[in-house]
């Protein structure tokens, strides 16, 4: 007995991921592995960006407007201190992105996170419970999925500042972003959990958990739920880099975070104005760092989907 | 069939129906209409008055009918900022937004299928390997970038191009045109770029899965066998084979163009509808946002409605299956 289940010990966490096909693929890929190491280092420099910043770019005493608008380091008039340049208000632009890329990525984690769980709940409700509330939700998912996403997000960010107006825009902003860039992407999860769902209520061990009387909510929290979530996780990582481009965009168009915390979209919106008068270096480098954070998630996300879905195998 | 259209045209109204009662939450509740339209030194009897006329008393669900019947004659209410129809302002905005997304969609579809077919026929030159590149960046890169991009190159760097605005126009009495001027039909090059290249993207890549698909089954071997030449073959029975959904997908995203103008337009200061609607999120201009909503859901329905009744007609599977329902 003992024997037995000493040979029946699961094998640890780190050797099933050596051992398996999603690690595989991982190393046979040279773009996926350098997609990967980038999306890794944005996150640490967003995560540690207090610590490795060289400047302060929300410290408003330690500002001197006086190296305002200078050059990146290599160019005529460039001082090292700032590597890549500063902005009209005499912010460090390397500085300014380590701590907009934080913002960004803290945007785009908890949009797709309220939308993941907003989205799975209502697919589990509408999958289990079927009839009336199903085809409710359902009818506002198919009428909400008629129109792109960015549209929804700028009415439902116009209507709630528009409530909420007496509510200080710096403390505000950032819920909602993330209430909009949420609601505007939950119909995704609703449909594949709902689809699932619907797959696994007829199965015997959701009619045994119904037979001993459980309560439908249990069945559908720690029955269901952790039968469905394998496509949830994918959807998850390709809505991220949909999630950061829609937080920069709303924060570009004027909407977003505002100026005085910026984020990648707003320092590209303040860089925007420079841009004729020669001062190419504030919108440049935000721009790249956006680009590259998203293709890189965005290649992740692809390569997860199609390790992951078993008919391309 | 006619079923088919009966049906689809009952979902169109139910869809409409559901947007307006969005529209009118929005316009009747975000924000008090009368505090919006008078100043502070009302007094209470007026207001009041001016609630009786609005008809801001009655019930709900005969206000609801009011907003709908209103709506439906073209009465959007009056802009908080402009304190003008809103009806009238969007009227002068549409022919920039219109010409501004059929010349993106032109440019997506004159681009994406030659794209599409060559890469599908040359899977392995270098040629094909670049397009799909530029396409994946086409897909990750934002609208507002790719449209900076442009400017910094081609305005600011090169000054070939006019960064902002429409350039002159020609006022045909209804409709503003960009396209009867030099510098109107080179004001529209950078957007339309800006606002096509996700498009095109898309295109390139149906068509180039679509291509691959078709040369694959037994008509083209067959045509192959019957000696007919490389030309005929690929452009007379496999690409005419690939446009069905082609010409799906194109009238699906004809409305995503017309929505993503908000962006393009912003980066271009392009005086659109798009710009308009911008404006009012940022001053929380209610009646021009709900106005905005109802008028690209109906070009949506719109739209919707035809690509079906086209794939009908196109497709006689699903006529069949549309009789049987």
């Amino acid at each position: 007995m003992t024997m037995d289940s000493e040979r029946l010990k699961p094998p640890g966490l780190w050797a099933r991921v050596f051992d398996s096909d999603i690690w595989y693929s991982f190393t046979r890929s040279k773009v996926i592995m350098a997609a990967a190491i980038v999306t890794f280092l944005i996150f640490l420099g967003a995560l540690f960006a207090p610590l490795i910043a060289p400047h302060d770019p929300f410290d408003m005493a330690s500002l001197y407007l006086m190296d305002s608008l200078t050059p990146p380091m290599w160019e005529a008039g460039g001082n090292p201190v700032y590597p890549l340049g500063t902005d009209d208000q005499g912010r460090d632009i390397l500085s300014a992105i380590l701590y907009g890329s934080r913002i960004s990525l803290a945007v785009g984690f908890a949009s797709v996170a309220f939308a993941a769980i907003l989205g799975i709940s209502l697919g589990l409700l509408a999958g289990y419970m079927g009839g009336r509330v199903d085809s409710i939700i359902m009818r506002i998912a198919d009428v909400q999925l008629t129109f792109p996403s960015i549209l929804i997000a700028l009415l439902i960010d116009g209507s709630v500042r528009s409530v909420f107006g007496g509510i200080d825009r710096e403390q505000s902003a950032f819920y909602v972003l993330v209430f909009s860039i949420g609601l505007s992407f939950w119909v995704q999860y609703a449909r594949t959990v709902r689809s699932s769902t619907l797959v696994e209520k007829d199965k015997e061990y959701v009619q045994a958990a119904r037979l001993i009387g459980l309560h439908p909510l249990r069945i559908m929290a720690s029955h269901v739920l952790p039968n469905v979530m394998g496509p949830v996780l994918v959807i998850a990582t390709i809505n991220l880099a949909l999630a950061i481009i829609t937080e920069a965009t709303l924060s570009f168009l004027g909407v977003g975070i505002p100026s005085t915390q910026p984020s990648l979209g707003t320092l590209i919106r303040i860089g925007n104005d420079f841009l004729f008068s020669g001062e190419w270096w504030i919108a440049a480098f935000p721009g790249a760092a956006l680009a590259i954070l998203v293709l890189a998630v965005n290649l992740l996300g692809d390569w997860l989907r199609d390790a992951l879905n078993p008919r391309l195998r | 069939m006619l079923a088919f259209i009966i049906r689809r045209l009952v979902q169109s109204v139910v869809v409409m129906l559901v947007v307006s009662l969005i529209a009118f939450v929005m316009f009747r509740f975000i924000g008090d209409p009368v505090d919006q339209m008078v100043g502070l030194e009302t007094t209470v009897q007026e207001r009041e008055l001016l609630r009786q006329q609005l008809g801001l008393n009655d019930a709900l669900p005969l206000q609801f009918w009011h907003f709908v019947s209103k709506a439906a004659q073209g009465d959007l209410g009056i802009s908080y900022q402009f304190k003008r129809p809103v009806a009238d302002l969007i009227g002068s905005r549409l022919p920039a937004t219109l010409e501004l997304s059929f010349v993106s969609a032109l440019f997506a579809l004159l681009m994406g299928i030659p794209m599409g077919v060559y890469t599908a026929l040359n899977r392995e030159s270098v040629l094909s390997k670049l397009f799909l590149t530029i396409s994946l960046i086409g897909i990750s890169l934002p609208t507002f970038l790719i449209g900076i991009l442009l400017i910094f190159v081609f305005s600011v760097y090169l000054q070939w191009l006019p960064s902002f605005g429409r350039g002159k126009v020609v006022d045909l009495g209804w409709w503003s045109t960009g396209f009867l001027t030099v510098s109107g039909l080179k004001a529209l090059i950078l957007p339309s770029i800006t606002l096509g290249l996700f498009q095109m993207t898309l295109i390139m890549r149906l068509v180039r899965s679509e291509m691959m698909e078709v040369l694959r089954t037994d008509f083209i071997k067959f045509a192959r066998a019957r000696g007919l030449t490389n030309r005929a073959i690929n452009f007379g029975h496999a690409l005419k084979n690939t446009m069905i959904p082609v010409i799906t997908i194109t009238g699906l995203q004809m409305g995503a163009i017309i929505a993503f103008a908000i962006i393009t337009e912003t980066v271009f200061q392009w005086p659109g509808m798009g710009l308009l609607f911008l404006q009012a999120v940022q001053n929380v201009d209610i009646p021009i946002m709900a106005a905005y909503l109802l008028l690209i859901a109906l070009l949506f329905v719109i739209i919707n409605l035809i690509v079906d009744l086209l794939y009908v007609m196109v497709d006689p599977r699903i006529r069949i299956e549309g009789a049987e329902a």
